[in-house]
Formats: structure tokens, C-alpha cells, sequence
């Protein structure tokens, strides 16, 4: 046992381990040739889960007891069937989960407790490790959310589930394009929290509405939980009051588009990015790839880039390819070009992995 | 009874043998089918019990034509086919 690097690709589950000389291998592959779109080791119990998006047969969910070595299919999160009259939405697709676009453990008080979050933008809870799932009807219903669109894919989904340490009924999803929605009651009732962000996207009498805001990625600094990073489509916002307001961040290089962020587990001021080239392009500026770090809450960066390539590279990190570890000195961060790099001195230099994965969407540190 | 029988491309996944099932619609036929193997339902409806988009069924070689209700007759002697469509993946 020890820690270990998951990566969940286009084609497929890698599980890396640390070698003894510094480096990291494959240590594991399962379910070559599909689509695995999120990975949870859960840490609580030890249990690896993994969300499988089926291109014909569907969204599974899979887990395993022994690290990935075998796996059962267990309950994956779905729709009530509705009746024909019910049927709100205009697109015959809507109420049928098309990928399982997050998944997080429940808090340490909240055993066998999961939160996924889908495309279409619903978020599901299972209270018994994935055998079964709920839908959270409180924020589906919600009448605000005929205002969300899609980002990226043709439907709205919920990227980012963060469960505050402090109190497992404080839940913030992060939706793209539908804000950051907040519960203090463990999903039973919802407020949308974006004051202070903007959408250049929208005409300008719409660019404050917090129902089509696109956060493209939501993380907590675990030990300052009302510490919240947000890279959105149009930026970099900072909340330090657990969401009721957000500032922006002007100062990051060489560019204030991307789609990852990951905050320091320990220090709420430090927090890395991988910027791209606005909008429809996402392309690394100039064909660097480069991360960005800062460590004073935004108001300085450095453009890290020592071991990356700096001609003709037009990876794409995709939102949940960038994570750092419990210590906050272990980076890894994969592209959709199939490049796995990793730094263990907080970013200041990497060195990859692998460049011949397929294109990868997520990537994860375990610690068991 | 109509028989129905799974792309070879399941096998991957689950089992999916060949099966006779009585029914005179395609919804009955995959009832029967899916009351006998539960976890198969998911990988040929979706969420509303509608075929999935990328998913198709033959009856006798000929395509269904309703997708939502599954409501095509089969005859006693049909022989249904569900197979994975080109498109998507």
C-alpha cells in the first residue's frame, strides 16, 4: 500500500505507482477501450470507484475492494421515469444521464455516502457506496435551471462537488453554465452564490446573472474550506467567505482561460492553474504548455514550465487533469494529447510520465 | 415465442445470450428479457425506458420504428435483433 495515481482516459483506467528510483509506472490498467470519466478513491474505506461512459450502453459505475486488481458493476445514477405529460424539457434526451461528470465521497461522519454530479446538470446522492442512487429533486426543480446551458458538451453538467470537512452538510456544486449553488442542509434546499463574477459571454445586461455563470472548475482548500478557487470561463475568481462573494484575479499568465484549478491541501493562498488560449482555440499561447502558480492569493503568478514543452504543443487540460497531492508538493496533470506529466517540487519543474496515453480526463492521487 | 438475441459487443460487458420470450410488442418482448436479467436493462434503454440513442433493434431484419414506446408488434415467430448502431461510440 501506499499512494498511488489514478488516471482515467478516453480509452481506458491507469493506476501509477511511485518507483523506487523517482519515477512512476503503470501499475494497473482496467476497462481498456472505453471511457472512463471520473475516478474516486474513496478514502474513507478504501474503495476505488470508477464512472464509465459506455459509448452505445450507457453510464456505469464500478467499484473495486482491492485497488482496482477486480471490479463489480454496482447502481449508477438515473432519472425517475416520468410520465409523458410531466416532460419539461424540450430535448428528448434531458432526463437521461448521459456521464457521471463528478464524484465525491461524503464527509468522514457520513459513511457509505457518495455525491455525483451528471450531464445533464443534476446532482445524485447514494447513501450505500454506489449500490443505489437519488436524485437531489431539490435543485433539479429548481426553476432557475431552464436558465442553464451547456458548455462544451450540448447539455449542462455539474463538474464539481466540494463537501466542506468542517460540516458534511455543507455541499457547493460548481455548474457549467448553470453558478456555484450551495446547501447548508445537506441537499434539502439550495441558494446560488456568484456575487462578483461576470460572463463576457452574454449580452451585456446578463453578464452578472448567476444562473448562467460558467465556473469550470470548483475546489476548496481543505484546510481553510471557505477558501474557494474557481477558474471560470472568463477567469480566475477567489472567495474567502465560502462563496458569497468573488473577486477577480487579474494578475495570472499568460492567459486567464483554462479549465483546471487545484488549491494547496494546507495553504489556502496557493493554488495552480494551466492556462490556454480563450474560447473556442484551447490551445497552449504560443504552443508552450506552461502551468501557473501562485502563492499569495492571486496577486502574484509564476509560469512554470521547466520539463514541459515549449514548441509546437497543443495539449488541452481538461478540467479534472491537474491535482496535487496531501502534501501539496506532488502535481500531476494529463492532456488530451495523452501526455501524463508530474513535478514533485510544487510545480518548479516536471517531468512526464508517459506521452502515449490516450486522451486523458481526469487524474487523481490516492493515499491507500 | 419471438426470440431475442444481443450483439456479440455486450459480451464485453455482461451476458447477454439468446432467449425466447413471449410478448407481442418489442416493449413486452424486452420485459421479459429484462425481468430475467435486470442489470442488461441499462446498457439497451436509458433513463426513461426509451431505446438508447446509439443502441438499435430489428425485428425480422427490419428496423423498429418506435423508439420511445417500444410499441412495434412481434409475432410469435419474430426474431428480434439488438445491436449496437453505427453512429456514436
Amino acid at each position: 500500500m501506499g499512494q498511488r495515481l489514478y488516471v482515467a482516459t478516453r480509452k481506458g483506467l491507469f493506476g501509477l505507482d511511485p518507483t523506487e528510483q523517482g519515477d512512476w509506472r503503470i501499475a494497473r490498467t482496467a476497462f481498456l477501450g472505453d471511457p472512463v470519466t471520473m475516478v474516486l478513491p474513496d478514502e474513507r474505506d478504501g474503495t476505488l470507484y470508477a464512472a464509465l461512459n459506455l459509448g452505445h450502453f450507457g453510464v456505469k459505475l464500478h467499484r473495486s475492494e482491492d485497488r482496482g486488481a477486480s471490479w463489480e458493476e454496482c447502481g449508477a445514477p438515473g432519472f425517475p421515469t416520468q410520465q409523458e405529460n410531466q416532460r419539461i424539457d424540450a430535448t428528448p434526451t434531458a432526463h437521461s444521464v448521459h456521464q457521471i461528470w463528478s464524484l465525491e465521497a461524503g464527509g468522514g461522519d457520513e459513511p457509505n455516502l457518495l455525491w455525483a454530479g451528471t450531464i445533464p446538470g443534476a446532482l445524485f446522492r447514494s447513501t450505500d457506496r454506489g449500490t443505489s442512487w437519488s436524485l437531489i429533486e431539490t435543485l433539479w426543480n429548481r426553476p432557475e435551471r431552464k436558465k442553464w446551458f451547456g458548455g462544451g458538451y450540448d447539455d449542462p453538467g455539474i463538474h464539481s462537488v466540494v463537501v466542506d470537512p468542517r460540516d458534511s452538510k455543507r455541499v457547493l456544486v460548481g455548474i457549467s453554465c448553470g453558478g456555484v449553488w450551495v446547501s447548508a442542509d445537506g441537499g434539502e434546499s439550495w441558494t446560488v452564490q456568484t456575487s462578483g463574477m461576470h460572463a463576457a459571454y452574454m449580452p451585456p445586461e446578463r453578464r452578472e446573472d448567476p444562473d448562467i455563470q460558467d465556473p469550470h472548475r470548483l475546489v476548496a482548500c481543505p484546510a481553510a474550506p471557505d477558501v474557494l478557487w474557481v477558474q471560470h470561463h472568463n477567469g480566475v475568481f477567489r472567495s474567502t467567505d465560502g462563496a458569497r462573494n468573488w473577486s477577480e484575479i487579474t494578475g495570472i499568465k499568460p492567459s486567464n482561460f483554462g479549465f483546471a484549478v487545484a488549491v494547496h491541501p494546507a495553504d489556502p493562498e496557493t493554488a495552480w492553474f494551466v492556462p490556454a488560449v480563450k474560447d473556442e482555440h484551447r490551445v497552449p499561447e504560443g504552443g508552450k504548455v506552461v502551468a501557473a502558480r501562485t502563492r499569495d492569493g492571486g496577486k502574484s503568478f509564476d509560469v512554470l514550465r521547466q520539463g514541459l514543452p515549449q514548441e509546437h504543443a497543443y495539449d488541452l487540460v481538461f478540467r479534472h487533469a491537474l491535482d496535487v497531492d496531501p502534501s501539496g508538493e506532488i502535481l500531476a496533470m494529463g492532456s488530451t494529447t495523452g501526455n501524463l506529466w508530474v513535478s514533485e517540487n510544487a510545480g518548479d519543474g516536471w517531468r512526464a510520465v508517459s506521452h502515449h496515453l490516450p486522451p486523458i480526463y481526469q487524474v487523481r492521487f490516492a493515499s491507500s | 415465442m419471438p426470440e431475442v438475441k444481443f450483439t456479440q459487443n455486450l459480451e464485453r460487458h455482461l451476458s447477454a445470450p439468446a432467449i425466447e420470450v413471449a410478448g407481442a410488442t418489442v416493449r413486452e418482448a424486452l420485459d421479459q428479457v429484462f425481468e430475467r436479467n435486470s442489470q442488461l436493462r441499462s446498457y439497451v434503454l436509458d433513463d426513461q425506458g426509451r431505446l438508447r440513442k446509439h443502441v438499435v433493434v430489428f425485428i425480422d431484419g427490419e428496423l423498429v420504428e418506435d423508439r420511445i414506446r417500444l410499441s412495434d408488434p412481434v409475432e410469435p415467430g419474430s426474431e428480434l435483433f439488438v445491436m449496437q448502431a453505427l453512429s456514436g461510440g
